[in-house]
Protein backbone atom coordinates (compact mmCIF):
# COMPACT_ATOMS: atom_id res chain seq x y z
CA UNK A 1 0.00 0.00 0.00
CA UNK A 2 3.06 2.44 0.74
CA UNK A 3 4.46 1.33 -2.17
CA UNK A 4 1.38 2.63 -4.37
CA UNK A 5 0.89 5.60 -2.34
CA UNK A 6 4.62 6.92 -3.31
CA UNK A 7 4.20 5.22 -6.88
CA UNK A 8 0.57 7.89 -7.13
CA UNK A 9 1.96 10.95 -5.49
CA UNK A 10 5.43 10.60 -7.88
CA UNK A 11 2.67 10.62 -10.80
CA UNK A 12 1.38 14.01 -10.04
CA UNK A 13 4.82 15.45 -9.68
CA UNK A 14 4.66 16.44 -13.97
CA UNK A 15 1.59 16.93 -13.99
CA UNK A 16 1.81 19.41 -11.18
CA UNK A 17 4.64 20.81 -13.09
CA UNK A 18 3.02 21.05 -16.25
CA UNK A 19 -0.15 23.01 -14.40
CA UNK A 20 2.59 25.39 -12.99
CA UNK A 21 4.44 26.01 -15.43
CA UNK A 22 0.70 26.88 -17.64
CA UNK A 23 -0.83 29.35 -15.08
CA UNK A 24 2.52 31.07 -15.38
CA UNK A 25 2.78 31.33 -19.38
CA UNK A 26 -1.30 32.27 -19.29
CA UNK A 27 -0.46 35.27 -16.72
CA UNK A 28 2.86 36.35 -17.88
CA UNK A 29 3.80 35.69 -21.86
CA UNK A 30 0.25 36.43 -23.51
CA UNK A 31 0.01 39.93 -25.20
CA UNK A 32 -1.37 42.29 -23.03
CA UNK A 33 -1.32 39.98 -20.08
CA UNK A 34 -3.43 40.63 -17.11
CA UNK A 35 -2.31 44.14 -16.46
CA UNK A 36 -4.75 45.36 -19.26
CA UNK A 37 -7.17 42.59 -19.55
CA UNK A 38 -10.95 43.48 -18.54
CA UNK A 39 -9.68 46.93 -20.08
CA UNK A 40 -12.74 47.53 -21.78
CA UNK A 41 -14.45 49.56 -19.56
CA UNK A 42 -12.07 52.78 -21.53
CA UNK A 43 -10.70 53.48 -18.18
CA UNK A 44 -6.77 53.47 -18.95
CA UNK A 45 -3.86 54.05 -16.60
CA UNK A 46 -1.40 56.55 -16.14
CA UNK A 47 2.00 55.22 -17.70
CA UNK A 48 4.27 56.46 -14.78
CA UNK A 49 1.58 54.60 -12.59
CA UNK A 50 1.56 51.59 -14.58
CA UNK A 51 5.70 51.27 -15.02
CA UNK A 52 5.80 51.41 -10.69
CA UNK A 53 3.56 49.08 -10.40
CA UNK A 54 5.08 46.62 -13.08
CA UNK A 55 8.52 47.15 -10.84
CA UNK A 56 6.47 46.35 -7.68
CA UNK A 57 5.45 43.47 -9.00
CA UNK A 58 8.71 42.15 -10.32
CA UNK A 59 7.31 42.50 -14.26
CA UNK A 60 10.44 44.64 -15.43
CA UNK A 61 12.86 41.28 -14.87
CA UNK A 62 13.03 38.65 -17.89
CA UNK A 63 11.05 36.34 -17.81
CA UNK A 64 12.91 32.73 -17.49
CA UNK A 65 14.26 34.77 -14.12
CA UNK A 66 10.54 35.12 -13.08
CA UNK A 67 9.19 31.78 -13.98
CA UNK A 68 12.27 30.02 -11.79
CA UNK A 69 11.07 32.34 -9.37
CA UNK A 70 7.66 31.73 -9.24
CA UNK A 71 8.28 28.21 -9.48
CA UNK A 72 10.68 27.87 -6.87
CA UNK A 73 8.33 30.48 -4.77
CA UNK A 74 5.73 27.94 -5.57
CA UNK A 75 7.41 24.47 -4.66
CA UNK A 76 8.33 25.63 -1.10
CA UNK A 77 4.60 26.61 -0.70
CA UNK A 78 4.37 30.29 -1.14
CA UNK A 79 2.31 31.39 -3.70
CA UNK A 80 3.50 35.39 -3.37
CA UNK A 81 1.82 38.35 -1.96
CA UNK A 82 -1.93 39.41 -2.88
CA UNK A 83 -1.92 43.19 -4.84
CA UNK A 84 -4.81 43.78 -3.15
CA UNK A 85 -4.68 43.03 0.41
CA UNK A 86 -1.06 42.48 0.52
CA UNK A 87 -1.35 39.52 2.83
CA UNK A 88 0.16 35.85 1.76
CA UNK A 89 -1.84 34.57 -0.90
CA UNK A 90 -1.48 31.19 0.87
CA UNK A 91 -3.17 33.08 4.01
CA UNK A 92 -6.25 34.70 1.89
CA UNK A 93 -6.64 30.92 0.72
CA UNK A 94 -6.51 29.41 4.20
CA UNK A 95 -9.12 31.45 5.10
CA UNK A 96 -11.49 30.14 2.15
CA UNK A 97 -10.46 26.62 2.20
CA UNK A 98 -12.71 25.29 4.70
CA UNK A 99 -16.03 26.75 3.35
CA UNK A 100 -15.10 25.27 -0.05
CA UNK A 101 -13.96 22.41 1.55
CA UNK A 102 -17.68 21.96 3.51
CA UNK A 103 -19.67 23.25 1.01
CA UNK A 104 -17.71 20.14 -2.12
CA UNK A 105 -18.19 17.36 0.64
CA UNK A 106 -21.84 18.18 1.71
CA UNK A 107 -22.58 18.29 -2.13
CA UNK A 108 -20.74 15.27 -2.91
CA UNK A 109 -22.30 13.63 0.31
CA UNK A 110 -26.17 14.75 -1.38
CA UNK A 111 -24.44 13.51 -4.89
CA UNK A 112 -24.13 9.79 -2.89
CA UNK A 113 -26.61 9.29 -0.80
CA UNK A 114 -29.31 9.76 -3.31
CA UNK A 115 -27.19 8.91 -6.25
CA UNK A 116 -26.04 5.71 -5.77
CA UNK A 117 -29.05 4.09 -4.27
CA UNK A 118 -31.26 5.38 -7.17
CA UNK A 119 -28.96 3.77 -9.87
CA UNK A 120 -28.88 0.55 -8.14
CA UNK A 121 -32.31 0.18 -7.89
CA UNK A 122 -33.35 1.34 -11.57
CA UNK A 123 -30.87 -1.29 -12.75
CA UNK A 124 -32.45 -3.89 -10.72
CA UNK A 125 -35.49 -3.25 -12.56
CA UNK A 126 -35.18 -2.27 -15.77
CA UNK A 127 -37.57 -0.71 -17.88
CA UNK A 128 -39.33 -0.66 -14.86
CA UNK A 129 -41.55 3.13 -13.35
CA UNK A 130 -38.40 3.58 -11.02
CA UNK A 131 -36.27 3.36 -13.60
CA UNK A 132 -37.64 5.43 -16.26
CA UNK A 133 -38.43 8.08 -14.18
CA UNK A 134 -34.53 8.29 -11.81
CA UNK A 135 -33.60 8.24 -15.72
CA UNK A 136 -35.35 11.01 -17.31
CA UNK A 137 -34.54 12.53 -14.06
CA UNK A 138 -30.83 12.24 -14.57
CA UNK A 139 -30.66 13.40 -17.58
CA UNK A 140 -32.52 16.51 -16.63
CA UNK A 141 -29.69 16.91 -13.62
CA UNK A 142 -27.61 17.08 -15.73
CA UNK A 143 -28.68 19.67 -18.29
CA UNK A 144 -29.67 22.09 -15.22
CA UNK A 145 -27.44 25.11 -14.93
CA UNK A 146 -26.33 25.04 -11.33
CA UNK A 147 -26.75 28.88 -10.40
CA UNK A 148 -30.11 28.73 -12.07
CA UNK A 149 -31.50 25.75 -9.75
CA UNK A 150 -29.73 27.82 -6.64
CA UNK A 151 -31.95 30.83 -7.78
CA UNK A 152 -35.02 28.43 -7.97
CA UNK A 153 -34.17 26.89 -4.36
CA UNK A 154 -33.50 30.30 -3.25
CA UNK A 155 -36.62 31.69 -4.00
CA UNK A 156 -39.14 29.08 -2.82
CA UNK A 157 -37.05 27.68 0.40
CA UNK A 158 -36.26 31.06 1.42
CA UNK A 159 -38.27 33.50 0.15
CA UNK A 160 -41.11 32.16 -0.20
CA UNK A 161 -41.41 29.27 2.64
CA UNK A 162 -38.76 31.14 4.74
CA UNK A 163 -37.08 27.59 5.54
CA UNK A 164 -33.97 28.46 5.15
CA UNK A 165 -31.22 31.61 4.98
CA UNK A 166 -31.53 32.87 1.07
CA UNK A 167 -27.15 33.59 1.17
CA UNK A 168 -24.35 33.74 3.13
CA UNK A 169 -22.29 31.88 5.72
CA UNK A 170 -23.76 32.26 8.74
CA UNK A 171 -21.85 30.94 11.87
CA UNK A 172 -21.13 28.28 9.84
CA UNK A 173 -23.55 26.39 10.62
CA UNK A 174 -26.02 23.79 8.50
CA UNK A 175 -28.70 25.86 7.86
CA UNK A 176 -26.82 27.82 5.21
CA UNK A 177 -24.90 24.97 3.71
CA UNK A 178 -28.31 23.33 2.81
CA UNK A 179 -29.38 25.10 -0.12
CA UNK A 180 -25.97 25.01 -2.26
CA UNK A 181 -25.02 21.90 -1.23
CA UNK A 182 -28.07 21.07 -3.22
CA UNK A 183 -27.58 23.30 -6.15
CA UNK A 184 -24.47 21.61 -6.24
CA UNK A 185 -24.66 18.16 -5.43
CA UNK A 186 -27.20 17.37 -8.27
CA UNK A 187 -25.22 17.47 -11.10
CA UNK A 188 -23.35 14.84 -9.82
CA UNK A 189 -26.13 13.13 -8.20
CA UNK A 190 -27.46 12.28 -11.84
CA UNK A 191 -24.11 11.57 -12.75
CA UNK A 192 -23.59 8.95 -9.82
CA UNK A 193 -27.42 7.27 -10.70
CA UNK A 194 -26.28 6.80 -14.57
CA UNK A 195 -22.73 5.29 -13.88
CA UNK A 196 -24.02 3.06 -10.82
CA UNK A 197 -26.91 1.91 -13.14
CA UNK A 198 -25.26 1.32 -16.02
CA UNK A 199 -22.18 -0.51 -13.82
CA UNK A 200 -24.61 -2.67 -12.34
CA UNK A 201 -26.35 -3.38 -15.48
CA UNK A 202 -23.23 -4.64 -16.11
CA UNK A 203 -22.34 -6.41 -13.46
CA UNK A 204 -25.55 -8.56 -13.55
CA UNK A 205 -24.59 -10.13 -16.83
CA UNK A 206 -21.25 -11.19 -15.67
CA UNK A 207 -20.45 -14.65 -15.83
CA UNK A 208 -19.60 -14.93 -12.35
CA UNK A 209 -23.24 -13.38 -11.12
CA UNK A 210 -24.64 -16.40 -13.83
CA UNK A 211 -22.51 -19.12 -11.97
CA UNK A 212 -23.70 -17.81 -8.39
CA UNK A 213 -27.22 -17.87 -9.71
CA UNK A 214 -26.87 -21.51 -10.74
CA UNK A 215 -25.40 -23.03 -8.30
CA UNK A 216 -28.43 -21.99 -6.20
CA UNK A 217 -27.18 -18.68 -4.15
CA UNK A 218 -29.98 -16.44 -3.12
CA UNK A 219 -30.96 -13.34 -5.23
CA UNK A 220 -30.24 -11.36 -2.39
CA UNK A 221 -27.11 -12.71 -1.22
CA UNK A 222 -26.26 -12.22 -5.18
CA UNK A 223 -26.19 -8.69 -5.36
CA UNK A 224 -25.00 -7.92 -2.12
CA UNK A 225 -22.22 -10.31 -2.65
CA UNK A 226 -21.09 -10.28 -5.87
CA UNK A 227 -22.64 -7.58 -7.74
CA UNK A 228 -22.55 -4.61 -5.26
CA UNK A 229 -18.83 -5.03 -4.75
CA UNK A 230 -17.31 -5.29 -8.44
CA UNK A 231 -19.94 -2.26 -9.23
CA UNK A 232 -18.32 -0.30 -6.90
CA UNK A 233 -14.75 0.05 -8.85
CA UNK A 234 -16.38 2.22 -11.39
CA UNK A 235 -19.07 4.06 -9.13
CA UNK A 236 -16.17 4.63 -7.13
CA UNK A 237 -13.82 6.37 -10.11
CA UNK A 238 -17.21 8.56 -10.99
CA UNK A 239 -17.18 9.75 -7.07
CA UNK A 240 -13.42 10.47 -7.60
CA UNK A 241 -13.71 12.04 -11.01
CA UNK A 242 -16.60 14.18 -9.62
CA UNK A 243 -15.36 15.07 -6.30
CA UNK A 244 -12.13 16.38 -7.30
CA UNK A 245 -13.74 19.04 -10.35
CA UNK A 246 -16.54 19.64 -7.72
CA UNK A 247 -14.61 22.39 -6.11
CA UNK A 248 -14.09 23.98 -9.29
CA UNK A 249 -17.43 24.12 -10.46
CA UNK A 250 -18.80 25.59 -7.28
CA UNK A 251 -17.59 28.75 -8.57
CA UNK A 252 -20.86 29.72 -9.88
CA UNK A 253 -23.16 28.51 -6.58
CA UNK A 254 -21.10 30.32 -4.18
CA UNK A 255 -20.96 33.51 -6.59
CA UNK A 256 -24.95 33.24 -6.32
CA UNK A 257 -24.86 31.81 -2.59
CA UNK A 258 -22.27 34.49 -1.32
CA UNK A 259 -20.53 31.88 -0.46
CA UNK A 260 -16.98 32.81 1.30
CA UNK A 261 -15.16 29.61 -0.37
CA UNK A 262 -12.06 29.77 -3.04
CA UNK A 263 -14.56 29.83 -6.14
CA UNK A 264 -15.65 33.47 -4.97
CA UNK A 265 -12.06 34.56 -4.01
CA UNK A 266 -10.91 33.46 -7.49
CA UNK A 267 -13.32 35.87 -8.96
CA UNK A 268 -13.22 38.45 -6.67
CA UNK A 269 -9.84 38.16 -8.03
CA UNK A 270 -10.44 38.38 -11.22
CA UNK A 271 -12.30 41.21 -11.16
CA UNK A 272 -9.52 42.76 -9.15
CA UNK A 273 -6.55 42.03 -11.17
CA UNK A 274 -5.19 40.36 -8.43
CA UNK A 275 -2.56 37.94 -10.28
CA UNK A 276 -1.22 36.30 -7.26
CA UNK A 277 -4.18 35.28 -5.43
CA UNK A 278 -5.61 34.36 -9.07
CA UNK A 279 -2.97 31.81 -9.97
CA UNK A 280 -3.05 30.47 -5.95
CA UNK A 281 -6.72 29.69 -5.99
CA UNK A 282 -6.30 28.34 -9.41
CA UNK A 283 -3.57 26.13 -8.08
CA UNK A 284 -5.25 25.11 -4.88
CA UNK A 285 -8.32 23.82 -7.07
CA UNK A 286 -5.91 21.42 -9.29
CA UNK A 287 -3.56 20.11 -6.01
CA UNK A 288 -7.59 19.49 -4.82
CA UNK A 289 -8.45 17.23 -8.32
CA UNK A 290 -4.51 15.45 -8.33
CA UNK A 291 -5.21 14.69 -4.57
CA UNK A 292 -8.47 13.28 -4.76
CA UNK A 293 -7.54 11.18 -7.68
CA UNK A 294 -4.65 9.48 -5.57
CA UNK A 295 -6.85 8.88 -2.85
CA UNK A 296 -9.27 7.12 -5.18
CA UNK A 297 -6.66 4.98 -6.89
CA UNK A 298 -5.97 3.98 -2.89
CA UNK A 299 -9.45 2.87 -2.63
CA UNK A 300 -9.36 0.85 -6.20
CA UNK A 301 -6.77 -1.49 -4.42
CA UNK A 302 -8.49 -1.68 -1.80
CA UNK A 303 -12.12 -2.52 -3.41
CA UNK A 304 -10.39 -4.76 -5.82
CA UNK A 305 -7.42 -7.32 -5.38
CA UNK A 306 -7.03 -7.65 -8.94
CA UNK A 307 -5.88 -4.41 -9.05
CA UNK A 308 -1.87 -3.89 -8.26
CA UNK A 309 0.35 -1.35 -8.81
CA UNK A 310 3.95 -2.67 -8.29
CA UNK B 1 -31.62 1.85 -37.87
CA UNK B 2 -34.56 3.11 -35.15
CA UNK B 3 -33.79 6.54 -33.95
CA UNK B 4 -35.47 6.09 -30.24
CA UNK B 5 -37.66 8.37 -28.37
CA UNK B 6 -34.24 10.45 -26.81
CA UNK B 7 -33.07 11.36 -30.60
CA UNK B 8 -36.62 12.62 -31.37
CA UNK B 9 -37.00 14.51 -28.39
CA UNK B 10 -33.43 15.92 -28.11
CA UNK B 11 -33.34 16.22 -31.81
CA UNK B 12 -36.41 18.15 -31.53
CA UNK B 13 -35.71 20.66 -28.89
CA UNK B 14 -32.35 21.27 -30.18
CA UNK B 15 -33.94 21.90 -33.97
CA UNK B 16 -35.90 24.61 -32.26
CA UNK B 17 -33.83 26.07 -30.28
CA UNK B 18 -31.60 26.56 -33.38
CA UNK B 19 -34.57 28.31 -35.53
CA UNK B 20 -35.66 30.57 -32.69
CA UNK B 21 -31.79 31.67 -33.28
CA UNK B 22 -32.28 31.96 -36.65
CA UNK B 23 -35.35 33.58 -36.83
CA UNK B 24 -34.44 35.84 -33.84
CA UNK B 25 -34.91 39.30 -36.16
CA UNK B 26 -38.11 37.96 -37.07
CA UNK B 27 -39.78 36.06 -33.94
CA UNK B 28 -38.58 38.76 -31.42
CA UNK B 29 -41.33 41.52 -30.44
CA UNK B 30 -39.00 44.25 -29.38
CA UNK B 31 -35.13 44.85 -29.76
CA UNK B 32 -33.52 43.21 -27.14
CA UNK B 33 -30.87 46.08 -26.56
CA UNK B 34 -32.80 49.42 -27.17
CA UNK B 35 -36.18 49.09 -26.01
CA UNK B 36 -35.71 49.96 -22.02
CA UNK B 37 -38.45 51.65 -20.64
CA UNK B 38 -38.15 51.96 -16.92
CA UNK B 39 -42.33 52.51 -17.03
CA UNK B 40 -42.50 49.38 -18.26
CA UNK B 41 -39.90 47.58 -15.27
CA UNK B 42 -40.74 44.16 -13.78
CA UNK B 43 -43.95 43.56 -15.18
CA UNK B 44 -45.21 40.25 -15.03
CA UNK B 45 -45.59 37.59 -17.71
CA UNK B 46 -48.90 39.25 -19.72
CA UNK B 47 -50.13 39.46 -23.44
CA UNK B 48 -47.96 42.21 -24.37
CA UNK B 49 -44.83 41.15 -22.54
CA UNK B 50 -45.07 36.90 -23.12
CA UNK B 51 -42.36 36.14 -20.45
CA UNK B 52 -42.58 39.65 -18.66
CA UNK B 53 -40.25 42.48 -18.05
CA UNK B 54 -37.10 42.75 -16.41
CA UNK B 55 -35.68 45.38 -14.08
CA UNK B 56 -34.92 48.16 -16.88
CA UNK B 57 -38.36 47.35 -18.31
CA UNK B 58 -37.43 45.41 -21.56
CA UNK B 59 -39.16 42.52 -22.88
CA UNK B 60 -37.38 38.52 -21.26
CA UNK B 61 -39.28 37.14 -24.48
CA UNK B 62 -36.98 38.92 -27.16
CA UNK B 63 -34.02 39.23 -24.76
CA UNK B 64 -34.29 35.09 -24.51
CA UNK B 65 -35.07 34.39 -28.22
CA UNK B 66 -31.50 37.20 -28.78
CA UNK B 67 -30.11 35.28 -26.29
CA UNK B 68 -30.07 32.32 -28.45
CA UNK B 69 -28.42 33.03 -31.03
CA UNK B 70 -25.32 33.72 -28.58
CA UNK B 71 -25.60 30.20 -26.55
CA UNK B 72 -25.85 28.38 -29.82
CA UNK B 73 -22.93 30.37 -31.47
CA UNK B 74 -21.10 29.95 -28.44
CA UNK B 75 -21.81 25.96 -28.23
CA UNK B 76 -21.22 25.15 -32.36
CA UNK B 77 -18.33 27.01 -32.82
CA UNK B 78 -16.09 26.36 -29.88
CA UNK B 79 -17.19 22.80 -29.89
CA UNK B 80 -15.89 22.29 -33.35
CA UNK B 81 -13.32 23.87 -32.18
CA UNK B 82 -12.69 21.61 -29.65
CA UNK B 83 -13.38 18.27 -31.95
CA UNK B 84 -10.70 19.42 -34.14
CA UNK B 85 -8.16 20.17 -31.65
CA UNK B 86 -9.14 16.93 -29.27
CA UNK B 87 -9.46 14.20 -32.79
CA UNK B 88 -6.05 15.74 -34.23
CA UNK B 89 -4.46 14.93 -31.11
CA UNK B 90 -5.61 11.64 -30.42
CA UNK B 91 -5.90 10.60 -33.83
CA UNK B 92 -2.08 11.11 -34.36
CA UNK B 93 -1.30 10.08 -30.51
CA UNK B 94 -3.05 6.81 -31.40
CA UNK B 95 -1.35 5.80 -34.56
CA UNK B 96 1.63 6.67 -34.31
CA UNK B 97 2.23 5.86 -30.70
CA UNK B 98 6.02 6.45 -29.05
CA UNK B 99 7.15 10.41 -27.66
CA UNK B 100 4.51 11.74 -29.17
CA UNK B 101 1.79 10.00 -27.50
CA UNK B 102 3.34 10.02 -24.05
CA UNK B 103 3.41 14.12 -24.68
CA UNK B 104 -0.17 14.50 -25.92
CA UNK B 105 -0.88 12.12 -23.18
CA UNK B 106 0.65 14.03 -20.06
CA UNK B 107 -1.61 16.98 -21.87
CA UNK B 108 -4.27 15.75 -21.88
CA UNK B 109 -3.77 14.52 -17.85
CA UNK B 110 -3.08 18.82 -17.17
CA UNK B 111 -6.42 19.65 -19.42
CA UNK B 112 -8.07 17.26 -17.05
CA UNK B 113 -6.47 18.34 -14.11
CA UNK B 114 -7.61 21.91 -14.39
CA UNK B 115 -11.32 21.93 -13.92
CA UNK B 116 -12.60 23.13 -17.37
CA UNK B 117 -14.75 26.18 -15.90
CA UNK B 118 -11.55 27.56 -14.05
CA UNK B 119 -9.61 27.35 -17.03
CA UNK B 120 -11.81 29.23 -19.35
CA UNK B 121 -12.86 31.65 -16.77
CA UNK B 122 -8.77 31.79 -16.42
CA UNK B 123 -8.40 32.42 -20.15
CA UNK B 124 -12.00 34.97 -19.79
CA UNK B 125 -9.63 37.17 -17.43
CA UNK B 126 -6.74 37.69 -19.49
CA UNK B 127 -8.62 37.59 -22.57
CA UNK B 128 -11.14 40.38 -20.95
CA UNK B 129 -15.44 39.57 -21.76
CA UNK B 130 -16.86 39.20 -24.91
CA UNK B 131 -17.69 36.83 -27.62
CA UNK B 132 -15.03 36.09 -28.78
CA UNK B 133 -12.84 35.62 -26.58
CA UNK B 134 -15.61 33.20 -25.14
CA UNK B 135 -14.93 31.54 -28.34
CA UNK B 136 -11.58 31.52 -27.78
CA UNK B 137 -11.54 30.41 -23.89
CA UNK B 138 -14.09 27.29 -24.38
CA UNK B 139 -12.57 26.20 -27.77
CA UNK B 140 -9.41 25.48 -25.87
CA UNK B 141 -10.66 24.03 -22.76
CA UNK B 142 -12.72 20.73 -23.47
CA UNK B 143 -11.33 18.76 -25.91
CA UNK B 144 -10.16 16.14 -23.72
CA UNK B 145 -12.87 13.53 -24.06
CA UNK B 146 -12.59 13.49 -27.91
CA UNK B 147 -8.81 13.33 -27.45
CA UNK B 148 -9.11 10.65 -25.31
CA UNK B 149 -11.96 8.40 -27.62
CA UNK B 150 -10.06 9.31 -30.79
CA UNK B 151 -6.87 8.05 -29.62
CA UNK B 152 -8.49 4.36 -28.18
CA UNK B 153 -10.06 4.53 -31.47
CA UNK B 154 -7.01 4.59 -33.61
CA UNK B 155 -5.29 2.04 -31.46
CA UNK B 156 -7.52 0.09 -32.36
CA UNK B 157 -7.93 0.57 -36.00
CA UNK B 158 -5.05 1.07 -36.66
CA UNK B 159 -4.29 -2.66 -37.04
CA UNK B 160 -7.29 -3.19 -38.91
CA UNK B 161 -7.01 -5.21 -42.61
CA UNK B 162 -7.79 -2.50 -44.34
CA UNK B 163 -5.12 0.38 -43.01
CA UNK B 164 -2.31 -2.22 -43.30
CA UNK B 165 -3.64 -2.32 -47.36
CA UNK B 166 -3.45 1.06 -47.47
CA UNK B 167 0.01 1.49 -45.72
CA UNK B 168 0.88 -1.40 -48.47
CA UNK B 169 -0.37 0.70 -51.07
CA UNK B 170 1.84 3.66 -50.33
CA UNK B 171 -0.37 6.16 -48.61
CA UNK B 172 0.99 8.72 -46.24
CA UNK B 173 0.86 8.71 -42.47
CA UNK B 174 -1.91 11.55 -43.13
CA UNK B 175 -3.74 10.03 -45.90
CA UNK B 176 -4.36 6.67 -43.97
CA UNK B 177 -5.52 8.79 -40.55
CA UNK B 178 -7.61 10.96 -42.06
CA UNK B 179 -9.12 9.14 -45.01
CA UNK B 180 -9.21 5.62 -43.61
CA UNK B 181 -9.17 5.80 -39.71
CA UNK B 182 -11.14 9.23 -39.12
CA UNK B 183 -14.25 7.83 -41.14
CA UNK B 184 -14.50 4.79 -39.31
CA UNK B 185 -14.32 6.27 -35.81
CA UNK B 186 -17.00 9.20 -36.82
CA UNK B 187 -19.79 7.82 -34.67
CA UNK B 188 -18.09 8.41 -31.09
CA UNK B 189 -17.23 11.37 -31.65
CA UNK B 190 -20.13 12.81 -32.98
CA UNK B 191 -21.60 11.57 -29.72
CA UNK B 192 -18.92 13.18 -27.50
CA UNK B 193 -19.25 16.31 -29.69
CA UNK B 194 -23.16 16.88 -29.03
CA UNK B 195 -23.19 15.77 -25.06
CA UNK B 196 -19.58 18.01 -25.32
CA UNK B 197 -21.75 21.18 -26.88
CA UNK B 198 -24.28 21.13 -24.45
CA UNK B 199 -21.53 21.63 -21.56
CA UNK B 200 -20.10 24.34 -23.42
CA UNK B 201 -23.20 26.35 -23.62
CA UNK B 202 -23.65 25.67 -19.79
CA UNK B 203 -20.00 26.71 -19.20
CA UNK B 204 -20.89 30.06 -21.31
CA UNK B 205 -24.08 30.64 -19.37
CA UNK B 206 -21.91 30.47 -16.11
CA UNK B 207 -19.09 32.56 -17.69
CA UNK B 208 -21.62 35.14 -18.57
CA UNK B 209 -23.37 34.65 -15.07
CA UNK B 210 -20.31 35.66 -12.85
CA UNK B 211 -20.01 38.71 -15.21
CA UNK B 212 -16.54 37.02 -17.35
CA UNK B 213 -18.75 36.15 -20.62
CA UNK B 214 -21.42 38.71 -22.31
CA UNK B 215 -21.71 41.86 -21.03
CA UNK B 216 -24.63 43.24 -20.00
CA UNK B 217 -26.51 45.15 -21.95
CA UNK B 218 -26.47 42.04 -24.37
CA UNK B 219 -28.76 39.30 -24.38
CA UNK B 220 -27.18 36.16 -22.87
CA UNK B 221 -29.08 33.80 -20.95
CA UNK B 222 -26.20 33.21 -18.34
CA UNK B 223 -25.97 37.24 -17.89
CA UNK B 224 -29.74 37.63 -17.50
CA UNK B 225 -29.87 35.76 -15.11
CA UNK B 226 -26.83 37.14 -13.10
CA UNK B 227 -29.45 40.54 -13.34
CA UNK B 228 -32.34 38.57 -11.74
CA UNK B 229 -31.11 37.41 -9.14
CA UNK B 230 -30.89 41.18 -7.70
CA UNK B 231 -34.76 41.01 -8.21
CA UNK B 232 -35.45 37.59 -8.14
CA UNK B 233 -37.61 38.41 -4.48
CA UNK B 234 -40.12 41.04 -6.51
CA UNK B 235 -39.66 39.49 -10.07
CA UNK B 236 -39.29 35.74 -10.07
CA UNK B 237 -40.14 35.54 -13.68
CA UNK B 238 -37.08 37.10 -14.86
CA UNK B 239 -35.05 34.54 -13.45
CA UNK B 240 -37.30 31.68 -14.94
CA UNK B 241 -37.22 32.15 -18.43
CA UNK B 242 -33.70 31.93 -19.19
CA UNK B 243 -32.71 29.02 -17.11
CA UNK B 244 -35.65 27.37 -18.71
CA UNK B 245 -33.84 27.90 -22.32
CA UNK B 246 -30.50 27.13 -21.20
CA UNK B 247 -32.04 24.15 -19.62
CA UNK B 248 -34.34 23.14 -22.71
CA UNK B 249 -31.08 23.71 -25.02
CA UNK B 250 -29.22 21.67 -22.75
CA UNK B 251 -31.31 18.50 -22.30
CA UNK B 252 -32.55 18.61 -26.01
CA UNK B 253 -28.26 17.76 -26.38
CA UNK B 254 -27.91 15.81 -23.89
CA UNK B 255 -30.76 13.59 -25.12
CA UNK B 256 -29.75 13.66 -28.13
CA UNK B 257 -26.34 12.54 -27.52
CA UNK B 258 -27.40 9.63 -25.46
CA UNK B 259 -29.91 8.72 -28.45
CA UNK B 260 -27.00 8.77 -30.92
CA UNK B 261 -24.69 6.77 -28.44
CA UNK B 262 -27.36 4.21 -28.59
CA UNK B 263 -27.36 4.16 -32.34
CA UNK B 264 -23.44 4.45 -33.70
CA UNK B 265 -21.92 2.88 -30.17
CA UNK B 266 -23.85 0.26 -28.98
CA UNK B 267 -21.05 -1.07 -26.39
CA UNK B 268 -20.72 2.08 -24.95
CA UNK B 269 -17.38 3.40 -25.72
CA UNK B 270 -18.03 6.88 -25.06
CA UNK B 271 -19.60 6.70 -21.50
CA UNK B 272 -18.32 9.85 -20.01
CA UNK B 273 -18.23 8.43 -16.43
Amino acid sequence: MLLVLVRRVGNMVPTLAAVIALIFVLFSVIPGSFMSGLGDDGRTMDPAVMERMRKEMGLDQPLLERFVKYAGATLVGDLGTSFRTREPVTKLIAGRLWPSLKLTMAAMLVAMAIGIPLGFVAALRPGSLVDTVSMVGAVSGLSLPKFWLGLLLMYFFALQLKWLPSFGYGDGGLTHLILPAIALGVSPLALLARTTRAAVLDVLNADFVRTARSKGMSERRVVTWHVMRNALVLVVTTVGLQFGSLMGQAVVVEKLFSWPGLGSLLVDSVFQRDIPAVQGCILVFVLFFLVINTLVDLAYVAIDPRIRYG
Amino acid sequence: MRLGANTWIGGGLFAVALAVAVTAPWIALTDPVMDANLLNAELPPSREFPFGTDAQGRDIYSRVVYGAQISLTVGVVSQIANSIIGVTLGLTAGYWGGWWDDFVNGLTNVMLAIPSLIFALAIMAILGPGLVSLLIALGLTNWSYSCRIARAQALSLKSQGYVQAARILGYGPFRIMFTQLLPNMLGPIIVIATLGMGGTILAEAALSFLGLGIRPPFPSWGSMLSDARETIAVAPWVSIFPGLAIFLTVLGLNLLGDGLRDIFDPQATTRRA
